[in-house]
């Protein structure tokens, strides 16, 4: 074997296609370590957070999309839709920025930076605000497509019927309606992802948590063309595979929807 | 040395007197709306929902604070003054006597200024690139959504191809200083910029090509406005030197044009799929009309109720874009006034000063805010009909 590249990793000087397969995709110039070493700890870091955003965005969403779209036009879906709407009007680096003066300079309640959360494992403490900087932005775009569904299950003939053979209206809502309002979500909360990657871009750099988006900005700032590389390839394989699943999972939810 | 500051009531009314020419041009606006609202149809009927009449009101705020910029912002954006880093807000400058509303910043210039100038920045570049990305998009979805096929499945795919790629991916590669200084931007902007210009090309030539007098004016002079506007904005060489951005600009240009027109390419698809089975085309086709005019001139027309709300939306979709980009330090310079820098500069010192931060902030969220209002009080009107 040729004497190596780097002196911290050990590839050979020339180059040659291969090993991305194996896991093996270069050298990162930035942290002086194999990519790999880099790259899947941080997609580690990135899935934590991702799940806590999931954990605390979905339920919310759908809970306001559906006490929204229950009544149509009433005081309570008028509040919501405004609310929902002003939730998609405020990007993570706005919300960030306003949660951050109110809950850590103000109340200083929670911690400005996740930069903890890496070495000293996460807790509510440094963990909230990314998460909910995250989660909000979500919110109102997947409970207005909430909404909108459960608006039009609601005009169906068989809520009506439900109605006149002497059901509660909560009965019908949660036994008949809930259930077919919720595939128009599903798919949208799938298809979110590309746009959740921006989202932990921006919220990693503002609270500092070492996790996917954080190291693709090195990357991309210091010149690090395998890293950036490497960033690109998972985030686009992630992007493909949830997309996959979305569309398997929407032919599976409505049978209706068949391949021809 | 200490500075004198004002009061929060003597903020609140500095700040109320410094938009004067604002809240003019609102009340004229809003005098001229409601007492002609019958007649000026869909735009009337947004005045009739309490959501509909907030997003048309905060539209136009903004919309005329960036034209008036320089007489509502006291001081020049990119001044400093040495003695004003970072004051609270409401100290007065001792040479000017005018108060820094909003306090000063990092680099002690004037917080209130810089949010009023990038405000100018915002309402320049989002609209026209919505604009740019719509004529792309409708261009291409037209034939896409008409004809089917193979020409469909092409142009989805390279459609989808852009849509899977995360947006903050697309943006580093676009205006990493490697890819800058290649002709890589100056290409995609110059296919960009075609668009419009084959776009009325062919809206014209399709209608009147039976008078041939009225149809030459029509090419002379589209064909003579837009190649002016090509060779200045693509080749910077505008013979008479009015029209040129510098090549920045035009980087964040072709990047958020780049990046939302698919979007808008796969709502005209859908609306033109949907539309193509009405009577009224099937009518002209019996005529024997030529494709291209079914698509432009009976397609088109019927499909402008959902794209007026798209557009409205992907206005403030592309303003969080370009805030993106200013938060990442992309593209704009960094001692441009636009709020997504300002947002950038101010937020890494959150724990020191919190009072640089605020005024960009609320500027962005309160404008797309007011555009999306819009869109769901033009989309609630829209349906009732």
């Amino acid at each position: 074997m040729a004497s190596p590249r780097f002196s911290y990793c050990d590839e050979p000087a020339e180059p040659y296609y291969g090993g991305i397969l194996q896991g093996d995709f270069g050298c990162s110039t930035k942290f002086k370590v194999p990519v790999a070493e880099k790259l899947f700890p941080a997609l580690g870091a990135t899935g934590i957070l991702m799940f806590w955003v999931m954990v605390v965005m979905v339920p919310v969403a759908l809970l306001i999309g559906v006490l929204a779209g229950m009544r149509e036009g009433t005081r309570t879906d008028r509040t919501l839709s405004v609310a929902s709407i002003a939730t998609t009007a405020t990007p993570e680096y706005v919300s960030g920025v306003i949660f951050a003066v109110i809950f850590a300079s103000w109340l200083g309640w929670l911690n400005g930076s996740a930069a903890t959360a890496t070495r000293q494992g996460i807790s509510f403490y440094n963990f909230t605000l990314p998460v909910m900087t995250m989660a909000i932005y979500g919110i109102g775009y997947i409970a207005r497509m909430t909404r909108a569904s459960m608006v039009e299950v609601m005009t169906q003939q068989y809520i009506r019927t439900a109605r006149l053979k002497g059901l509660g209206f909560r009965a019908v809502v949660i036994k008949h309606a809930l259930r077919n309002a919720l595939i128009a979500p599903f798919t949208v909360i799938m298809l979110q992802f590309p746009w959740l990657l921006t989202g932990v871009v921006i919220v990693e750099v503002m609270f500092r948590y070492q996790g996917f988006g954080f190291t693709l900005v090195e990357a991309a700032s210091n010149n690090d063309i395998d890293l950036l590389l490497g960033c690109s390839l998972v985030s686009v394989f992630v992007v493909l595979s949830t997309q996959l699943i979305s569309d398997v999972g929407y032919a599976y939810l409505n049978p209706r929807i068949r391949v021809q | 040395m200490q500075v004198e500051t004002l009061g929060t009531f003597g903020i609140i009314f500095g700040v109320l007197a410094r938009f004067w020419p604002v809240w003019i041009a609102l009340a004229v606006i809003l005098f001229f709306s409601l007492r002609f609202r019958e007649r000026i149809g869909l735009y009337g009927q947004l005045f009739e929902t309490g959501v509909g009449v907030a997003g048309v009101l905060i539209c136009f705020f903004w919309l005329f604070t960036a034209l008036f910029a320089a007489t509502v912002a006291p001081f020049d954006p990119l001044a400093q003054f040495p003695i004003m880093k970072n004051v609270l807000p409401g100290a007065i400058e001792p040479e000017s006597g005018q108060a820094f509303l909003f306090g000063g910043d990092r680099l002690a210039r004037d917080v209130f200024s810089r949010m009023v100038y990038g405000s100018q920045i915002v309402l320049i570049i989002a609209p026209a690139a919505t604009l740019f990305a719509l004529m792309v998009g409708t261009t291409l979805g037209l034939p896409a959504g008409y004809y089917g096929g193979r020409i469909d499945s092409f142009l989805s795919f390279l459609a989808n191809l852009v849509l899977a790629f995360p947006v903050i991916l697309l943006f580093y590669l676009l205006v990493t200083p490697g890819i800058r200084e290649t002709p890589i931007p100056q290409w995609m902007a110059g296919v960009f910029f075609i668009f419009p210009i084959v776009f009325f090309v062919t809206l014209f030539w399709t209608r009147y090509r039976s008078r041939p007098q009225l149809l030459a004016i029509q090419l002379a002079v589209t064909l003579l406005v837009g190649g002016w506007a090509y060779l200045g904005l693509v080749f910077d060489a505008d013979p008479l030197g009015i029209i040129s951005i510098s090549s920045n600009q035009l980087n964040i240009f072709v990047a958020v044009v780049f990046a939302s027109s698919p979007g808008v390419f796969r709502i005209v698809r859908g609306l033109v799929m949907d539309i193509k089975t009405r009577d009224y085309v099937a009518a002209a086709q019996t005529r024997g009309e030529t494709p291209w005019y079914i698509m432009l001139w009976e397609v088109l027309p019927n499909a402008r109720g959902p794209l007026i709300v798209d557009v409205c939306l992907r206005i403030g979709y592309t303003t969080i874009l370009l805030g993106t980009l200013g938060y990442f330090g992309l593209g704009l310079a960094p001692e441009s006034p636009d709020w997504g820098t300002g947002i950038k500069e101010s937020s890494r010192l959150l724990r020191a000063y919190v009072h640089p931060a605020l005024p960009p902030v609320f500027a962005l969220m309160s404008f797309v805010l007011g555009l999306n209002l819009l869109a769901d009080a033009l989309r609630e009107q829209s349906l009732k009909d």
